[in-house]
């Protein structure tokens, strides 16, 4: 099988660019691809205008939060911005754009791009502003909401082992929008925290097949931790 | 699960709430006052829990874990999971709770109306935390769960004529509990089904701008037995 192991550096100089929509994993701070992103903010000046689709705005300080806060980003779609009250307030004052969407739906959205559907229909928001401006669609008698699907440019996640190959594994809670973000965009890099030789993992253990992965970068320790 | 001191109110309905949860049910708790309903479940109830973030199977938090740990609640803190716990997508958590699976959802509220619509994901300008999975277990549960001090800061009773704030679903909460009364929702209406001991008809409808109907026969607030 390829070796898909590069550096950081290389994966995102070759696949990110400004203007790109990126998914990116992690709910909380489990299978969030820090060292991707924190490169990605260490150079704001080449990448920006960022739509960025991810769960939640992470914490002040760490994650996307350092790219929302230097400008790089122009949109961010997400389920929950609570834990990061200075996006709030960025959102408030109307400098970045945000699109919330309910979670399991922001999912299935996901599931659909990278599933070749172009839109899925449900009953998740009717009756609530969710629903404001939507197409709907009379099934049944019933009136279901038209979703259309999302896909990505470019996919990060942070994944807990990886083969050089790319195929992913994910401890506990970690796992989270990662693997459907991984099925959903042109380009996939897995940030790992421990990359062992192709075969190690068991082949029925795999939650994302390296068939999705384009680069596979071990993840640095977390920029957050001692603070 | 989470770590507060809780006033004399919030004991009083989290152990009235308890009461709400059966043997054997999948049950999602909300963030904040929900999280601390498992302590006061009765030990031989056994309760399966649903974290949205990805399992079921949740334990109790984990005093040495950190945000950083592999297993955290949908709140961001570290937990444990129990003997049989398994571990999903985000995928698979919400078709636990979209396809019917989730017997239970406990949330708290800003407003719920008599007509049972229930508002708890923003405040417009103010606080936009986002529904994240609100919306989905507000909607697909079996039994929507609502515990809330029965008066905000303001005064102003939690069940509402009608909600002001953008709804997160309408018509889906079941029950309504607060430190003075349980409400639930009949022939799509909530009505008054408990009163308080410490509390008369009159009290458990103060602050309350609507006509609520009381339950042919009133629920008793403990269990006898």
């Amino acid at each position: 099988m390829l070796d898909r192991v590069t550096t950081v550096e290389n994966a995102v100089a070759g696949y990110v660019r400004s203007g790109q929509t990126l998914m990116v994993g992690g709910f909380g701070r489990g299978g969030v691809p820090f060292t991707t992103l924190h490169l990605i903010a260490n150079h704001a000046d080449k990448y920006r205008d960022l739509t960025l689709i991810k769960n939640d705005a992470n914490e002040p300080g760490i994650g996307i939060d350092l790219l929302l806060k230097q400008g790089q980003v122009k949109k961010l779609i997400a389920t929950h911005i609570g834990l990061n009250p200075e996006f709030i307030r960025q959102m408030n004052d109307g400098e970045v754009e945000c699109e919330l969407i309910p979670q399991g739906i922001f999912a299935e959205k996901i599931r659909a791009g990278g599933a070749g559907i172009p839109a899925i229909m449900t009953d998740i928001g009717l009756g609530t502003e969710v629903a404001q401006g939507k197409a709907t669609y009379e099934l049944d008698g019933k009136t279901l909401l038209i979703e259309p699907c999302m896909r990505g440019d470019v996919a990060l996640v942070c994944a807990d082992i990886a083969d050089k190959a790319g195929n992913a594994w994910w401890c506990g809670s970690n796992r989270n929008m990662c693997v459907v973000m991984g099925t959903a965009c042109k380009r996939v890099i897995v940030e790992a925290k421990q990359i062992v030789e192709t075969g190690r993992l068991k082949a029925e253990d795999i939650h994302l097949p390296s068939v999705f992965v384009d680069a596979v970068v071990p993840a640095g320790p977390l920029p957050h931790r001692g603070n | 699960m989470a770590k507060r001191e809780l006033t004399s109110a919030e004991l009083t309905l989290l152990k009235r709430a308890a009461r709400e949860v059966r043997h054997g049910m999948v049950v999602n708790l909300g963030i904040g006052l929900p999280q601390f309903l498992p302590e006061h479940l009765p030990a031989d109830t056994d309760v399966t829990f649903h974290s949205e973030n990805g399992f079921v199977g949740m334990g109790e938090g984990n005093p040495e874990g950190t945000p950083d740990s592999d297993v955290i609640d949908a709140g961001g803190r570290a937990c444990r999971v129990v003997p049989g716990a398994a571990f999903f997508d985000s995928l698979t958590s919400f078709a636990i709770v979209r396809g019917g699976n989730l017997d239970l959802a406990v949330l708290g509220a800003f407003e719920v109306s008599v007509s049972g619509d229930l508002a708890n994901w923003k405040i417009p300008g103010k606080l936009t935390p986002g529904m994240g999975g609100g919306m989905e277990l507000a909607q697909k549960a079996n039994h929507v769960l609502v515990i809330s001090h029965h008066l905000d800061k303001r005064g102003r009773g939690k069940l509402v004529p009608q909600c002001s704030l953008p709804l997160t679903a309408p018509a889906c909460v079941g029950t309504l509990i607060t430190e003075r009364a349980v409400f639930r929702r009949v022939d799509g209406r909530m009505q008054l089904a408990s009163v308080h001991p410490d509390f008369d008809r009159e009290s458990a409808l103060e602050g309350i701008d609507a006509d609520v109907p009381s339950a042919e026969n009133l629920e008793p607030w403990e269990d006898k037995s």
